[in-house]
């Protein structure tokens, strides 16, 4: 029987002849990150088991994107117990302050993350580099703490379910539609311990930023990684980033799934995440007449250049509706730059956008951009959670770049289709 | 392991923003965390609870972010146990590795009404009521779990073979 590319990972950080779904084993880990909210719970108990030196000081990257630029004491407090231990390590990969940015976009863009890599993260959103043909997947800080201090850590050797997706994409139709699309087939459970390998004539043609919003979400199915096949256009993305050596893994023909579903891209529209699942569903069609307080455009799903772009293609010559407030997150600096070179950011303030810098806060209702009581946003981000945004009895939907951008302009959840 | 005490019962998908909202995230503290444990799924939960009561979820129990101070936050308020139909992977993991125990169960939360006293007997696999003569099986725990919680968590069962050589003291 052979394997999954999920599987063949794994299998080539162990020493074991072979691996089976199910089965418990122990995996060398190539990169172990931590953010300003995880990371300090993973330091403690670094210590605790009375760690002194991480396994390599090249193979663990600390971000502090969370609560940042520092919103109150507390979090300041949190990111100096962070940088003093990544000082203290002389780690390699330390990002705060000029050089931050939002860890999943950041991670792929330096080029510190690779295909074939085995990847863990204090952060469910971890499962972003399934994009590049990476093995990655969210963890507690615990793990993370016992991963900086071995280099291993053990993992259930997940069943994959393959998703097989053919046609050409209607018009505003991203990566981000697809996979809402397949959140509400199979639910926030339908993918529970399992890893979601995307496939077909669709997925071959997405560009890297659609596969890494993609993989991005897989989390949202409950899955344990989602996972593209590496082909020619992970190469281009990745072949002037890399430092070190990668490996393309693919899975073999006679692979074992426990489900195979096929999905025709063509019937697919652009999707709206309905509160309070990233499941319920809807067309933007069918989604009726909705007032929103605020547009989000960001985010690990949604704040890389091709998403600016897109926003700011529709953002052109209009303006914010009046009481809406659109907030737009470059995810890097290096995408922040690009969006000032292009005049992206010209076009945004034009609009009436407020210009955040590169931050997770406002997605996890943490910091910047905060709802109030009653309160709705469109966001380009991945989970609308009972307060996720803010006060309990606040509202997110959650769309693409293109949707969110119209939206602000008509002031209700709105397709780029009504402005022309 | 007993683990007696009344049952707090919550739905489906009960998401870690709901455990421990974002908002309150800027401290790891126990203490701080436990005083919001499930916050907003019910504002009254931390003033009702009583130290060793137990949560019954439903399916995909602790699903969305890693944040570990879930966790910490139920185990912080006093809760002995979760027991849900099914728990998200993340909220599974982190559980064991910091040692709140947690149980799957299919049949015990349509049997059983909120503020009904029941008795888990781990070692028996078995979770029976106090009033009523009900008895319900439960799942039993990966024997690599089973290490774990009997090294008293993640930590301390890879430092056990691992102090030797490569912990510098």
């Amino acid at each position: 029987m052979g394997h999954t590319i999920t599987e063949k990972i794994l299998m080539a950080h162990t020493d074991l002849p072979n691996i089976h779904p199910g089965q418990l084993i122990n995996a060398r880990v190539d990169i172990a990150l931590g953010n300003d909210i995880t990371a300090p719970i993973a330091i403690k108990e670094f210590r605790k088991a009375e760690g002194r030196k991480v396994f390599d000081k090249d193979k663990i990257a600390l971000v502090l994107d969370h609560f940042t630029p520092n919103k109150d004491i507390n979090s300041a407090m949190q990111c100096k117990f962070v940088r003093e231990f990544a000082l203290e390590q002389n780690l390699t990969h330390f990002y705060e302050g000029g050089n931050v940015g939002v860890e999943h976009a950041l991670l792929p863009e330096a080029g510190i993350v690779l295909p074939g890599d085995l990847v863990i993260g204090a952060d469910s959103h971890t499962c972003t580099y399934g994009g590049l043909g990476a093995f990655a997947t969210g963890v507690g800080s615990t793990d993370l703490a016992a991963a900086m201090l071995t280099g291993e850590l053990w993992f259930k050797v997940p069943q994959s379910m393959k998703f097989i997706i053919s046609g050409s994409l209607q018009k505003w139709v991203s990566g981000k539609d697809l996979i809402l699309n397949i959140i509400g087939r199979i639910g926030v459970d339908g993918a529970l311990y399992k890893a979601m390998e995307f496939t077909g004539e669709t997925i071959s043609k997405l560009s890297m930023a659609d596969r890494l919003s993609m993989a991005n979400m897989a989390v949202e199915a409950g899955a344990k990684n989602g996972i593209f096949p590496p082909d020619e256009i992970t190469r281009e993305y990745v072949e002037k980033r890399a430092k070190r050596k990668y490996t393309f893994y693919s899975s073999d023909a006679d692979a074992e799934y426990c489900d195979v579903i096929e999905i025709d891209a063509r019937k697919i529209e652009p999707q709206v995440a309905f509160p309070h699942l990233p499941s319920n569903v809807k067309g933007i069609s069918v989604a009726g007449n909705v007032k929103i307080d605020q547009s989000l455009i960001g985010s690990c799903t949604n704040g890389r250049i091709e998403d600016l772009r897109i926003a700011a293609r529709i953002l052109t010559g209009r303006k914010a509706a009046a009481y809406v407030r659109l907030i737009v997150i470059p995810a890097t600096p290096a995408i922040y730059r690009m969006a000032l070179q292009e005049g992206l950011l010209e076009t945004f303030l034009s609009a009436g956008a407020i210009i955040s810098p590169p931050s997770c806060g406002a997605c996890l209702g943490g910091h910047m951009g905060i709802l109030a009581e009653g309160e709705r946003a469109i966001a380009t981000t991945n989970r609308n959670f009972v307060g996720r945004m803010g006060h309990p009895k606040s509202e997110v939907y959650l769309a693409n770049p293109a949707i969110c951008a119209a939206s602000a302009v008509l002031g209700r959840i709105a397709s780029p289709e009504e402005l022309e | 392991m007993i683990y007696q005490g009344r049952v707090w019962k919550f739905g489906d998908n009960i998401d870690t923003d709901a455990i421990i909202p974002a908002r309150y995230l800027n401290t790891s503290d126990p203490g701080e965390l436990a005083a919001h444990c499930m916050e907003d799924a019910d504002p009254e939960f931390v003033s009702k609870i009583k130290p060793g009561d137990i949560i019954l979820g439903g399916e995909n129990f602790g699903c969305g972010s890693s944040r570990e101070h879930a966790p910490i936050a139920i185990k912080a308020a006093g809760i002995s146990c979760v027991i849900a139909k099914s728990f998200a992977r993340i909220f599974y993991r982190n559980s064991f590795n910091m040692g709140l125990p947690i149980f799957e169960s299919a049949q015990l939360w349509t049997a059983i009404a909120e503020g009904e006293e029941i008795c888990l007997d781990s070692s028996l696999g078995q979770i029976s009521t106090l009033t009523g003569n009900l008895t319900f099986s439960i799942n039993p725990i990966p024997p690599f779990m089973e290490q774990l919680i009997a090294a008293g968590g993640l930590m301390k069962h890879i430092a056990k073979p691992f102090n030797k050589n490569n912990l510098v003291k």
